[in-house]
């Protein structure tokens, strides 16, 4: 089959390098990021100690989390307790194989797709592996024989998988319009058509974004993990390193959904009117697309400081009645502009 | 190199199928068909089928047995302990059954061992396109597909009537004793 | 191809096999409900494999409607297990015998 050829592996490998390095380091740059806008928006300093502006607050986190004692509840359920926090990452680093990040590369004499998985079922695929993300919160509410942990995990998971329809409602309203399932294909259409898709289908990017905040469980969905409701949701019972594996887990999965956001919506690694070829153009491809990626989690990070928080069946009743037939009424709205020829 | 990779994954589908069928615990026999599902969509992928593949991922592994462990932690299954519940001739029946399907996979061994297949083809892309499988959906196959989006509607509104609590009866009121209250 | 079609198809008769033994023989409701999840997807991977051998792409689209089928089944199914357990607080298969002979 193709692509199972060693320069095609090699080549695979590097792009995943390439975009593990990139997404490796959005934990630590949101950690700072989130507790100085916090300061900011709250009118106070934020952490000023470790190095200027606090640059190395990262780096002191780090050595804490590892230096920390590892509590481990003694009724655990231990294989399914241990299992939560790994399974957790495995979403994480995975969903941003289908994102494009630059313009087609000639390498060897062949015309590469900057992709990492280069395959027909894209956007599905992205899907597919982010909708395993709820078994790390099942399991680590489960494992922690806690009752609170359980009701946040349930919590969690319910919120989870009601937003993913909305969302995939969405994504597919924007594949429809693209007339493929590859990200790289949608791109090509917004620079084809001069407007990226946010104009044309800003209903759809409403429910696009409101979903991406309850998938992510950040604030104003964030009442399974909320620090006055329920402890700490479904990671009380972890701490040090597995807290920090979930806590990475989290800004990972946030930046792979931004990712696909502005791709879908804002036109991904491509400027309007910029053509640039080659590996020059990748790297600036890159660069666009982490740039805007910053300004989704900015948007994340400044909404969270600014909400209140949904009670959770405000939260339910938003993602089933209000949401859901939105995204299909943006659904039936995109088809009816596609066969008109709008767009 | 796909025989490396078949036999990984089948091995491991055939290893988690048994922990699914044999684990007292509910919850590990749920995150074992996890691990089933996912090895037979990696299979599916190696069998052409990448959109079938991953929408086994999506539907099954990320719905379906989602679906499972929230019942399994509502409803609060413990281990399954032995109790009294084991009826008179009950360890006849379990061994009947296992031998039974132990016979039945026997059979379809032996039955493909003594057929030949028509030699299989080298993938094509056409054979693998999205594009093209979904144009015989939407053509040749509309109506099972209307049908199923029929199905889907009736298995969610059964769902919900059947699981949700029963109304009380004793305690309803009407509407014009409800709103009293709420006259300006 | 290097991995032959016997293969598979022997992978998911063992499946089948193996689903239809926990069927049989579970008291558990819920693993019941698994197992039979089980025999679905031998059957699934049945389809593909003969949907591969003859070139044809009936197989997958029928694997496409099962998944959907199975969706609705499982739906269902445990709905049916949430009502049952309301009233009888068990979904020991050998204690829900109010209709049994």
């Amino acid at each position: 089959m193709a692509g199972s050829t060693t320069p095609d592996l090699v080549a695979t490998l590097v792009k995943y390098a390439v975009m593990f390095l990139v997404f490796i380091n959005v934990a630590p740059i949101m950690n700072w990021v989130e507790r100085r806008a916090c300061g900011l928006i709250q009118d106070r300093p934020g952490p000023n100690r470790v190095g200027p502006f606090g640059l190395f607050q990262p780096v002191a986190d780090a050595l804490k989390f590892m230096f920390k004692e590892d509590v481990t509840p003694a009724a655990a359920d231990k294989p399914l307790y241990l299992l939560a926090p790994v399974l957790a990452l495995v979403p994480a680093f995975t969903t941003f194989i289908v994102l494009p990040f630059g313009p087609d590369l000639e390498v060897g004499g062949r015309l590469m797709r900057l992709v990492i998985a280069d395959v027909d079922t894209g956007a599905l695929l992205f899907l597919s592996i982010a909708s395993l993300s709820v078994y790390s919160l099942v399991l680590a509410g489960y494992g922690s024989n806690n009752k609170f942990s359980l009701i946040g995990s349930i919590r969690a998971s319910a919120q989870m998988i009601s937003y993913e329809l909305a969302l995939t409602i969405t994504v597919l309203a924007v594949l429809m319009a693209a007339g493929s399932f590859h990200l790289g294909d949608v791109v090509a259409y917004q620079r084809q058509h001069h407007v990226w898709n946010v104009i044309p289908q800003i209903l759809g990017f409403v429910v696009f974004l409101v979903a991406s905040f309850a998938e992510t469980n950040r604030l104003p969905f964030d009442l399974p993990e909320a620090e006055s409701e329920l402890i700490a949701g479904f990671h009380t019972e972890y701490s040090a390193m597995r807290f920090a594996l979930f806590f990475q887990a989290e800004y990972t999965n946030m930046a792979a959904l931004a990712g696909l956001g502005v791709t879908l919506y804002f036109g991904g690694w491509s400027l309007p009117g910029v053509h640039v070829q080659g590996l020059p153009g990748a790297v600036l491809g890159l660069v666009t697309l982490v740039v805007k990626i910053a300004v989704w989690m900015g948007l994340f990070v400044w909404v969270r400081w600014t909400f209140p928080r949904f009670r959770y069946d405000q939260l339910m009743r938003l993602g089933w009645k209000v949401l859901l037939p939105l995204s299909i009424v943006n659904l039936i709205a995109v088809a009816a502009m596609s066969l008109a020829g709008w767009i | 190199m796909e025989t490396v990779i078949f036999l990984i994954f089948a091995a491991l589908a055939l290893g988690s199928s048994l922990v699914v069928v044999a684990h007292k615990n509910p919850i590990y026999s749920t995150m074992s068909l996890v691990l089933t599902l996912f090895s037979v969509a990696v299979l599916f992928v190696m069998l052409g089928a990448p959109f079938v593949g991953v929408l086994q991922v999506l539907i099954y592994t990320g719905a379906i047995v989602v679906l499972f462990l929230f019942v399994i932690m509502l409803l609060n299954l413990q281990r399954t302990g032995r109790d009294d519940s084991r009826m008179a001739g009950q360890s006849l029946q379990i061994i009947v059954a296992l031998g039974g399907a132990a016979l039945f996979a026997l059979l379809i061994a032996l039955a493909l061992s003594r057929t030949s297949l028509p030699p299989v083809q080298a993938l094509t892309a056409d054979m693998v396109s999205l594009k093209l499988l979904s144009r015989q959906l939407f053509t040749e196959y509309l109506l099972p597909f209307e049908i199923v989006g029929l199905l889907l509607l009736v298995a969610v509104i059964g769902a919900t009537v059947v699981a949700r609590r029963p109304p009380q009866a004793d305690t309803t009121t009407s509407y014009v004793e409800s709103t009293k209250g709420s006259e300006p | 191809m290097e991995v032959p079609i016997q293969w598979y198809l022997l992978l998911a008769a063992a499946l089948f096999a193996i689903g239809a033994a926990g069927a049989l023989t579970r008291r558990n409701g819920i693993s019941i409900f698994l197992s039979i999840e089980l025999m679905l997807n031998a059957a699934n991977l049945t389809l593909v494999a003969y949907s591969r051998l003859l070139a044809v792409r009936t197989g997958q689209l029928v694997v496409f409607f099962v998944l959907a089928v199975a969706a609705a089944e499982a739906a269902v199914g445990l709905a049916l297990f949430i009502a049952v357990f309301r009233q009888r607080h068990t979904i020991d298969v050998n204690r829900i015998n109010l209709m049994r002979w």
